[in-house]
């Protein structure tokens, strides 16, 4: 308490002092001599405290990556990978759902698509189904890498109410970065807001 | 007699307000972060003489994206920098108002830009006490071509001395820095799926700490470096989840329908990101240890997306889409509202919680930027061709 006295009165010294100091150098005194600092140019050397830099404070040894790595978690949701699979684009190309701006819903418009590809699955017991989910280029890209997954997770909702089972389905969001129309209007967008399926099938097995 | 009173307290007003403006002049900024408007802070007028070539270069980068604006004559600046660059760089700083010399200094060792950097850093600490260096400081980025195949970048955080950290031909994304040291998590689809890695830059030797079905990215480090939050979609909906830096401990933290771009409070109690809530795009957070989700209210702005929360917790920087991308700042306690800074996305905050990298230009050919969104000044970064996003300073 007395501390903060004795702050308060030394913070009010020190306005007056400036006020005061303020109104002398701007109206009363015609000419101040103020000493001027004695540097006018660059310094010599020996009046400088030399900080010394040293390279490895700052300079990172990036080691060039090999393209390996190693561990991770292993995931149990889904037993097959697409990589070890046939991956036909081709054969659902036709069945390519599109979705409104902004949206992971699959429209009524869209239906007959789920549907057929619905039907495919159920009549190919061995196959399995690659969902990629797409957007526009509006939207940040974290925020599309989120909406790409959501449609094409919807889209997984979608085969599951038509009683295809979700462990036959992966699902994979390019966000936006892979247009399938570069172009930066509403026509190019309508085409790149969209979910892809890809038709996966075993590999044939090694004689 | 009325009117002569009003003159006269007028009059008192004008002189304690002119010198209580000297006090915090003369003070400086143990007051100023307080008196600070984000975005509206005018720049300090400083006379730079005596560098040439990379050494000016540097100077004057460093200090405009710090808030400093070099002027023409000694006369119109509060502060005379003068020093040399022939040989190693030697500096002084004057306050033009007083006089004072407030520093000299001459540096050795390393090279030109190097000391240009730390004269800078030491001009900036001179003049705002206690602000935190940015001179040596590294950023991330991910460099794309048009085919969307990209790979990860680690240059100085004015783009300078670039090294490319993946070598996988294939999208990546998101990198985040351990804080404190020369590691990363990023998002890589070399295994045909987006997957979060860490990388360690300093012996090359990385791994996949979450390579679940659907989707796995948008990685964040807590400040102590234990743990790592980011999004993952393996139960349906693409969400926020946490887990031990190694990827073990895994724990969801939300459930909402689209989640995404999560980052820490700088106490780390805090994981703030972007949801879609009816259908509408909001800022949200959330305990890093598990509870309520709450609003992050963004009043005046739509379409928030991709918070950063600055290092000294008093600012939350983010993106916000209203036809075209911008970046503002709020205060994090939501005492100021969102004021726009700049044009952008991606922000990321330096470690003196005022200065922000981020990215902007038209759409597939994205530069890297720096900011100071005290002040709205802004600088490119030197960059390779190519469109360079997502830019994540080191701190």
């Amino acid at each position: 308490m007395k501390l903060n006295r004795i702050a308060l009165s030394l913070v009010l010294a020190l306005c007056a002092t400036l006020a005061a100091t303020g109104c002398k150098s701007k109206h009363t005194i015609p000419v101040t001599n103020v000493p001027h600092p004695a540097m006018t140019g660059p310094a010599t050397p020996e009046n400088f405290n030399t900080r010394p830099i040293n390279p490895s404070d700052n300079t990172p040894t990036v080691t060039p990556t090999p393209p390996q790595y190693t561990g991770g978690p292993i995931d149990t949701s889904t037993n097959w990978d697409p990589r070890q699979m046939i991956q036909d684009k081709e054969k659902l190309a036709a069945y390519t759902v599109h979705f409104k701006y902004d949206s992971a819903v699959v429209e009524d418009t869209e239906q007959a698509d789920v549907a057929a590809v619905a039907e495919a699955l159920k009549s190919n017991g061995d196959a399995k189904l690659l969902i990629e989910g797409h957007c526009d280029e509006r939207g940040t890209e974290e925020y599309n890498r989120s909406l790409g997954e959501r449609r094409a997770l919807a889209l997984r909702e979608a085969l599951a109410k038509a009683e295809v089972t979700a462990d036959r389905i992966r699902t994979i969001s390019y966000g936006k970065d892979q247009p399938v129309d570069p172009g930066h209007d509403e026509a190019a967008w309508a085409k790149n807001r969209r979910g892809v399926f890809i038709w996966c099938t075993p590999k044939p097995a090694v004689q | 007699m009325k009117k002569i009173d009003s003159i006269i307290t007028g009059l008192l007003l004008a002189v304690l307000t002119v010198s209580s403006n000297t006090l915090f002049a003369q003070g400086n900024n143990l007051i100023m972060t307080e008196t600070i408007k984000v975005g509206l802070t005018p720049p300090i007028p400083v006379y730079i003489e005596g560098f040439s070539g990379e050494a000016a270069q540097v100077l004057g980068f460093d200090l405009f994206v710090q808030g400093f604006k070099p002027v023409g004559s000694p006369e119109a600046a509060q502060y005379v920098i003068k020093g040399s660059n022939a040989g190693n760089i030697t500096g002084s700083l004057t306050d033009n108002a007083s006089k004072t010399v407030l520093f000299s200094r001459s540096y050795n060792g390393a090279s030109e830009r190097r000391q240009a950097h730390a004269f800078a850093d030491d001009i900036m600490g001179a003049v705002h006490n206690g602000s935190k260096p940015i001179g040596g400081t590294k950023i991330a980025y991910k460099s794309q071509s048009p085919s969307g195949i990209g790979e990860i970048y680690v240059s100085d955080f004015d783009g300078y001395d670039p090294h490319q950290v993946t070598s996988d031909g294939s999208i990546v994304a998101k990198p985040a820095w351990v804080p404190g040291r020369m590691a990363l998590y990023y998002t890589s689809y070399a295994r045909s799926n987006p997957d979060i890695f860490y990388h360690s830059l300093s012996s090359g030797e990385r791994r996949i700490v979450a390579g679940y079905s659907g989707l796995n990215t948008s990685a964040a480090v807590s400040p102590d470096g234990s743990k790592v939050a980011m999004i993952l979609s393996k139960m349906g909906s693409p969400n926020v989840w946490v887990c031990n830096a190694d990827g073990s401990d895994l724990k969801r933290l939300t459930k909402g329908i689209e989640d995404s771009s999560p980052c820490w409070s700088p106490n780390g109690e805090w994981i703030c990101f972007a949801a879609k809530i009816n259908s509408r795009r909001v800022l949200a957070k959330v305990p890093a240890g598990g509870g309520e989700v709450q609003r992050v209210p963004t009043p005046g702005v739509a379409n928030p997306t991709e918070p950063d929360w600055s290092p000294d917790g008093k600012w939350i920087a983010f993106t916000v889409q209203m036809g075209d991308f911008s970046i503002c700042v709020m205060s994090a306690d939501g005492t100021i509202a969102p004021v726009v800074v700049g044009s952008g996305q991606n922000p990321s905050w330096s470690p003196n919680s005022r200065t922000l990298t981020y990215n902007h230009g038209p759409m597939g050919h994205q530069t890297v930027a720096v900011l100071d969104a005290f002040t709205r000044q802004t600088r490119d970064c030197r960059h390779a061709s190519g469109s360079n996003s997502q830019p994540a300073w080191a701190r």
